[in-house]
């Protein structure tokens, strides 16, 4: 791994980083009306006092650029704003909702994509078999449902057909006094529909591209080498042709990660599910802006983590990257 | 007609392309579903009036049991095959209107990014890395919720947050091309660089951005859709979105009423992206073993 490569990306993700800041900020004054109304949110009902003093926190009597400079200053110090629906710091709200969506994601993210391999490179052994029709019909479907009404449909099934799994929030309020193990157990338990439901799209996606990248990658010369010595066709599937293979699959999941947050949100709303997206949503009925640009934030700022850990993966699978 | 004129014919690209679209039975069973769900949107409520707002029934009849209600009735009481036929319009219309704009705005980007080169496809590439760090349904949802939730606005959200790829991919086709040698006749005969690239570049790049454009459509309705779950659509317009995230506290009382728009969305975004593949393979023929 290159130094300055980590270096370089990180300060361009901080620069993304400050776009969105800067975006955060233009969208709260393009917006119709007086911005100070508009952060303390429509709802509210402020009174003249709290304006004030809104008006005196942002600087909304100096010049523009001086806002911006007052606005920075503040994100830089881990202050996104006060909530005023909920009268607390906006940046300690989204501190205790942003796990419960890390957690929806990332096990999202690992269900599609290992499940998505494996059914790609099984489909991919005969590719006019029964499971190569299955992947490519199953990726039609799975593209064209809408994610929140798989979610309602899966509820409706399992709320009163099949009651094997809770269909709401994250953990049972009975076993508030329970061990730790127990309280995971019972988190993974809430856990198992949702991440389902986020999965099953990107998952029919990976299975169709996994299953063509590996038809690629098992023609190729080296491949037959591999069988030609002798290699079990386990050890040249999953050894050496996945290898290769996975490359594409990287670079998807990599673009795709802004998705799976739009999709966990649609998700969090479905499961009432605690975590950013739930309260994106709330904060948007409310019209709680510092809350929804907070949420804006954060959320950006999963998506620029996550494309600085594809890359820095990448260059781990591809060895011919490292040295440029 | 000469014999040259019918060699032309059997060589363009275009009518290869329609050859083998004709004999693509998913993509034409694609065409007639959506043709069906066109017309009904159309058409349907001549035959079947009311507004779809209107209470007519008790609440939760289930379908198939008053003939007046063959699809059944939502929590108010209010006809779910009204608002299957009329809530499609919306639907359809912001996700074609939403489309177009994605299209407009990642084909222009994408075109001056990759023919010129140098430090305009540095910046603009540069804006487009940045739109696609935005999770586009979030930020969707914000500009609906600041300049106020109606058909346009929606239709301009979901264009304004999805055009990236279509620039990436533009950018990409134009790169390619532009390296061709009638590209270089073109400029050596003093054709401007305009002209170059809308009449000489943009139609040798048109098949992979017309399977795009195709499956944007797709994107797009799903978007749609999901805002209107969410409740930011327009309050005062019927959309299938609309139904399910009206009825989705009663979903235990009664299935009916998120079943059938959940299965009309599904069912219209299924036969795009059956559309899609079908054109993609019929501008690819190598591509169709995979």
């Amino acid at each position: 791994m290159n130094g300055s490569f980590l270096i370089r990306r990180v300060f361009y993700g901080l620069l993304l980083m400050l776009g969105v800041v800067v975006l955060n900020f233009l969208l709260i004054r393009l917006a119709p009306g007086d911005p100070a109304v508009v952060i303390a949110g429509e709802m509210g009902g402020a009174t003249e006092e709290m304006l004030a003093q809104i008006r005196a926190d942002y600087g909304l009597d100096k010049p523009v650029l001086v806002q911006l400079g007052i606005y920075l200053g503040n994100v830089v110090q881990g202050d996104l704003g006060q909530s005023f629906f909920f009268n607390q710091p906006v940046a300690k709200l989204i501190g205790l909702r942003i796990w419960p969506t890390i957690l929806l994601v990332l096990t999202a993210l690992t269900l599609s994509t290992v499940l998505g391999v494996i059914l790609g490179v099984l489909a991919a052994r005969k590719p006019n078999g029964l499971m190569s029709a299955f992947v490519a019909v199953f990726a039609t479907v799975g593209y064209a449902v809408p994610v929140f009404w798989t979610g309602i449909m899966l509820i409706i099934l399992f709320a009163s057909i099949l009651p094997i799994f809770p269909v709401e929030g994250m953990q049972n309020v009975r076993l508030r006094d329970a061990n730790l193990f127990v309280k995971a157990l019972d988190i993974a338990h809430h856990l198992i529909l949702p991440a389902f439901t986020l999965a099953v799209i990107y998952l029919a996606q990976y299975a169709r591209l996994s299953r063509a990248s590996m038809l690629e990658v098992l023609g190729s010369d080296y491949v037959r080498t591999a069988r030609a010595k002798g290699a079990s066709e386990r050890s040249v599937l999953f050894k050496h042709a996945l290898r290769n293979a996975a490359l594409p699959i990287l670079t998807v999941a990599g673009l795709q990660f802004g998705n799976l947050i739009s999709g966990a949100l649609l998700v969090e709303t479905v499961f009432n599910w605690p975590g950013m997206g739930r309260l994106a949503f709330d904060s948007i009925l409310r019209r709680d802006y510092p809350t929804i640009m907070g949420v804006l934030f954060f959320a950006s700022a999963m998506v620029v983590v996550a494309n600085i850990l594809t890359d820095i993966s990448y260059r781990i699978a591809d060895p011919r990257l490292r040295g440029k | 007609m000469s014999e040259a004129v019918k060699m032309a014919e059997a060589q363009s690209p275009a009518l290869e392309a329609w050859r083998m679209f004709r004999r693509n039975v998913p993509a034409l069973f694609g065409v007639a579903i959506l043709a069906t769900i066109v017309g009904l949107t159309l058409y349907g409520r001549f035959f079947y009036g009311g507004d779809p707002f209107d209470v007519v029934w008790a609440p939760h009849e289930p379908p198939g049991v008053e003939p007046g209600f063959p699809l059944g009735t939502d929590y108010l009481g209010r006809s779910i095959l009204a608002g299957i036929l009329t809530g499609g319009g919306p639907t359809l219309a912001v996700g074609a209107a939403a489309a177009v704009l994605t299209m407009v705005i990642g084909i222009s980007l994408g075109a001056l990014a990759g023919y010129y080169g140098g430090w305009v496809d540095n910046l603009l590439m540069r804006v487009t890395e940045f739109f696609q760090v935005l999770p586009a349904l979030l930020f969707a949802m914000v500009l609906v919720t600041l300049f106020s939730p109606s058909l346009v606005t929606i239709a301009v959200a979901i264009g304004v947050v999805s055009w990236p790829q279509t620039a990436r991919l533009t950018r990409a086709e134009f790169l390619k091309i532009k390296e061709l040698e009638y590209v270089t006749a073109a400029r050596a005969i003093g054709a401007k660089n305009g002209r170059i690239m809308w009449r000489g570049i943009l139609p040798n790049a048109a098949p992979p951005l017309i399977v795009s454009a195709t499956l944007t459509i797709g994107v797009a309705i799903l978007f749609e859709a999901g805002l209107s779950f969410l409740g930011l659509g327009d309050p005062n317009v019927m959309s299938w979105g609309l139904m399910i995230g009206a009825n989705r506290d009663y979903i235990l009382d009664a299935w009916w009423p998120v079943t059938f728009p959940g299965l009309a969305i599904f069912l219209t975004v299924f036969s795009v992206s059956l559309i899609g593949d079908g054109l993609n393979d019929a501008f690819n023929p190598k591509l169709r073993e995979r």
